[in-house]
Parts: C-alpha cells; structure tokens; sequence
C-alpha cells in the first residue's frame, strides 16, 4: 500500500516569531501511518542547502528528502532550496551559495551495486570556509536505505550542532484500534512500522534494551498483569515476572542483564529487580504503600521511583541496592512517571497541577522545574538517546496521540494515526 | 434458573394430576380399557413422563437472585477503603469461599482513566488488596484468592463525567 505522510511544519508564532507555513509530501513505500505535525524553531537555526542526491530515483527511498525531514523536524535547521541534484563529485562554487543564504552544502549520490545494494555517497560541506566539513559512503540492502538517509542526518546534526544525532534510532509504542492492542517499532521520526505483538489484551509500558535487540513490556493476555522480555529479531519471548497479583512497569539496567520491576506479590505495589532471564528476585522497597515506576538511573547506580509515602505520588530516588529512599520531587501533590536523561542530570515526569497531567522536566542540581507541554492529558515520558528531546504521549481530542519536545521546550512535533489510538512510546538506544 | 425449576415441578405435577383424573374418567365410562386401569392401578406416573432434576440449583454462585450474584465493590474518590454497603457482598463470598474449599476467586481492581498507567494499575491493586483482606479477615485461605489489578486498561464505562468516573472505581470479584 503506498501512502503519503504528511510533514506540516508551522513556526509557532509564540515561541519563533515566525509565521510561515510550508508543507512537504513525502512519498513513501513503507506503511506510513502516522502524521507528523511539527511547531517552534530553535534558538538558532543553522540555514543548509540539501541538493537531490543524483540518482537517487534508484532506490526505494528519496535519501534526501528524508534527510531535509529530519532535520527540519529537530528545529535546529532552515532548510534553503536547491535547484538540480549535485553529487559528491560536482564542482562546487562556494561563493554562489553563500550568497544565497546557505552556511553548508549537503550533496550526494546513490548508485545501484552488483550484489543489489544500494551505495548512498554524501558530503558536507561548509560554504563560509569553502572546506568539506564530513563524508560518508554506506553500502545497504535496499530495505536500509531509509536508515542510510537518517544516518546521513545524524551525522549532519553532530558536525554542526556538536551532540550525537537520534534520527537514526528507532521508537516503541502501543496502539489500540477496536479489541486489538498492537505493539509497533518505528523509526524515530515514525515511519517504517513494523508490528512485534498483536494482543486482544491491554498491552502497557513497553521499554527498550540498552542493546535494542529487545523490548520488555506488560501484557493481560493472561487476563492479569505479566512481564515479558520478547527478542525483536528472533520474536521469543522471556516471562520475567509473573507473581500472583500483579506484575508492571519493568525498566533495563544500563547494563541489560537487569530489570526493575513492580510487582504486588507481597501486598500493595513494591520495587524489586530481577534477571533479564528472570532469576534472581529481590525487593528493594518495603513500605505499607505504593512503591512503582522504578527506572534505573544513566550511572546504573540508583534507581528512581514512584511512591505515595507521603501521601500522594511523589518521586524518590534509592541505591540500586534498597535502603533508604531520598524524596526528589516538591511541588504539587501529584508527581509520576520519572525518567532521567542520558547525562543523568535532567528529570523528565508528569504532574498534576490545577488537573491537568503535563509534562515537567527538573534539573537534578538546581531544583528548577520547567513545564514542557501545553495540553491536559500526558503521560509517558521518554528522552531521546542523545539527551535532547522527550517523546510522550498526549490526547489529541478523544484519541490519543505522541508528542515530541525538546528539553528547552522550543520544538515540538506531533505524530498520530488515522487508525485509532497511539500511547505508551519509549525511545530506543543509539545503534550501530 | 429458580424460574425453571418450579415450572418444570408444576408441569410434572400437572401430568400427574392430569394422568390420574383421566383414569378415573376412563374407569367409570370406558372400564373395557384395560391399559389405562393398569396405570392408574400402579400408582406411577406416566411412564412417558419425564421430571428434571437440576444438579447446579444447590449452588448458591447459580442464584441470579441471591446475594452471591453482586460481585463488584465501589469505591470513592481516592478511597481504598470497603464502605459498609458492600460488607455483605464480601461477607456472602467469604462464607462461599470457606465452604468451597475447591473454588478460587481473582478479585481486579480497576480505576478511573485520570493520571497514569503504571500509577492507576498500583491504585487498583489497592483495592484490589482491600478486598481480598477484608476477606482473609473473615478466613478466606490465600489460596484461594488472588488479588490483580486491571487499572485504567478495562474501564467498564467509557465516558469521562462522574458516573463513569464511579463506575470504575472498582473491585470485582471473578471465578
């Protein structure tokens, strides 16, 4: 089925001052479900002229719009148009795009091997300098050609923004459309859906291996709360928890032969870890209350959680090993969900405040809060690889819908389905 | 079922009543008709008569009517606790539990959808849990009981107004 996915990006007058509206189709071969809405511009965007690759009608996918998409999406880039495509081998006048506006130059090629691959040449190029800033050649099956193209813009976004980029890594979610519950892999920018379990039970917290071979998540197939670890390749699947009462949220140790679980088989909802293979069970929270949602932090030395021990839900933080737990957040009475960034210094959650579920982020050192979303109804939040983006989810009217902000709360793009409700995302590692 | 049963017992003692006044009719105007006589001589029913035994009717579970049939406990708003209204209905299951030693229960807790997931599934543990101690109070062996939470994931009513919101603040009890 060949579908167009529809990339509407508006500067948001609010947060930019901008006020243009422009629209891409990019035609794409793949599944393409869900809709991309993408509103802010960074503080500083970094004006880039993208040539059509040459050639590039060759391969399943067009590399450079996918690339023009992905940056224009991290709201750190002003896309400038190109006229004929330039490969890497076409003379260059630096001069004449400079003067149109451009501070680098992104060219390219794709050539059809022997063997069927597909060889996806690039080259970066800073017009200010008249010097080339970075090349690539990836030779990939056809089926990666898409993933050749975000790897081109990952490697666009570290040479001129300095942090790692995260297109090329791929997001988890859960989607219900009538009795069916599915869960689906994308790539980040959400095409490419690839469907790993189909259920008519409630399937919820899907989270990633650090290896990101593997998801864990929980499943009521067996009418009740469950723990599974499912290998994404291979499609096995691992019962890491299944205790009489309920078993939920797991969360992977950095290292991935871990698991932090909630589980309720001594009572009301405790933390315990356990074993990727599901040996090794041991509690580590002991309160007459709620203790859930635990996630390990980037060092893997402490695990943060969520607990009502002092009354509504607030978020602590323990040793990996149990003991005493240190409260961490203040304001407001309800306070859920934690995740901690990469570098382990931010703290992403969803209050509560005045009704409303939004998405907070606070800096571990300072104490400073900073709201993230506008909207009433969010929940599971989930940072990006290289630390500069939070994925959640949010209602879009009656359905629900995932957003994706920065961590300085200037971009944000939306992605929905016409096909029902999508929920529950988590963002997956850095992959080679 | 109850309905069932006394029709089927007023049927059967209709053809009985109906068997023996035909005979007595046949006796006095027809006594050349040997078969009828020897039937009514008997006793017995038609033998072609057929009377149900209900095998399920002593169990209390099969009552549509009886207090075993209200198997959901509300709850109020934050609130874990079993009100008053519903100790009967944990009294009634407990005393059925405690002379079935071979039946189980899985009581479910559920929530409204407001706040997350991974929260609302720990809040419907929490009721899920005060049902099943409420019930171990009253010699419920574990054994027979587990107690699971649904959360926000299996709302009963779909709206977002209060009933709704009520309706699910729930523990139900399955067997």
């Amino acid at each position: 089925m060949r579908k167009n996915l529809f990339y509407l990006i508006r500067a948001n007058g609010t947060v930019a001052g901008l006020a243009a509206t422009l629209a891409i189709a990019v035609s794409s071969s793949a599944q393409a479900q869900l809709r991309v809405e993408i509103s802010g511009v960074g503080a500083n965007q970094i004006p880039i002229a993208i040539a059509a690759f040459a050639d590039e009608s060759m391969a399943p996918q067009q590399v450079s719009a996918i690339i023009k998409a992905d940056l224009l999406r991290s709201g750190y880039f002003k896309v400038i148009d190109t006229g004929s495509p330039m490969s890497e081998t076409t003379p260059i006048n630096y001069g004449d795009w400079k003067s149109r506006g451009a501070d680098a130059l992104v060219v390219g090629s794709v050539q059809r091997l022997a063997d069927g691959r597909f060889d996806v040449r690039y080259r970066l190029l800073d017009t200010v300098k008249a010097a080339q800033l970075s090349a690539l050649a990836q030779a990939a099956a056809p089926q990666m050609t898409r993933v050749s193209a975000h790897k081109i813009a990952d490697d666009i976004y570290e040479k001129l923004i300095g942090a790692r980029g995260a297109f090329a890594t791929r997001i988890a979610y859960v989607t219900k459309a009538g009795k069916e519950y599915r869960l689906e892999v994308a790539d980040a920018d959400g095409e490419g859906t690839q469907v790993a379990l189909r259920s008519n039970e409630p399937i919820i917290s899907p989270a990633w291996s650090p290896d990101g071979t593997k998801v864990a998540y929980v499943s009521f197939e067996a009418k009740k709360p469950v723990v599974y670890v499912q290998d994404l390749v291979t499609k096995q699947r691992t019962v890491v928890a299944n205790y009489k009462g309920s078993n939920s949220a797991p969360s992977w140790s950095p290292d991935g032969k871990r698991l932090a679980v909630a589980l309720s088989r001594d009572g009301l909802t405790q933390v315990y870890v356990v074993g990727a293979d599901g040996s090794g069970l041991r509690r580590l929270t002991n309160t007459a209350g709620i203790d859930t949602e635990p996630q390990f932090s980037a060092d893997g030395q402490s695990i943060y959680f969520t607990s009502d021990r002092s009354g509504g839900p607030q978020i602590y933080k323990m040793s990996v090993a149990g003991g005493d737990a240190q409260r961490v957040t203040f304001n407001g009475n309800y306070n859920i969900s934690p995740r901690v960034a990469p570098d382990g210094k931010t703290l992403a959650y969803i209050a509560r405040r005045e009704g409303k579920f939004q998405l907070y982020a606070l800096e571990l050192a300072n104490g400073q809060e900073l709201r993230l979303s506008e909207t009433a109804r969010d929940e599971s939040p989930s940072f990006s690889p290289n630390g500069k983006y939070i994925m959640y989810a949010t209602d879009s009217g009656r359905r629900g819908g995932l957003a994706v902000v920065s961590v300085d709360g200037r971009v944000r793009h939306t992605l929905s389905t016409q096909a029902g409700d999508i929920r529950e995302p988590t963002w997956g590692p850095f992959m080679k | 079922m109850r309905n069932l049963t006394s029709t089927s017992f007023i049927l059967s003692a209709a053809l009985l009543l109906a068997a023996c006044s035909s005979t007595k009719l046949d006796e006095a105007k027809a006594p050349i008709e040997d078969r009828s006589a020897n039937t009514a001589g008997s006793a017995a029913a038609d033998p072609r008569s057929v009377a149900t035994v209900n095998a399920a009717s002593a169990d209390g579970l099969d009552d549509p009517r009886g207090v075993l049939a209200r198997r959901s406990v509300y709850f109020d708003y934050d609130s874990y606790i079993v009100k008053d209204e519903f100790k009967s209905v944990v009294e009634a299951h407990s005393r059925y539990l405690t002379n079935n030693k071979n039946r189980k229960i899985i009581i479910q807790g559920n929530t409204d959808d407001r706040g997350g997931r991974e929260y609302n599934l720990a809040l419907g543990q929490k009721r899920a849990e005060a049902v099943r101690k409420s019930m171990s109070l009253l010699g419920v062996p574990e054994a027979q009981m587990e107690a699971v939470s649904l959360g926000k994931e299996k709302p009963k009513a779909t709206g977002s107004d209060e009933a709704a919101f009520a309706e699910n603040r729930r523990a139900d009890i399955v067997y």
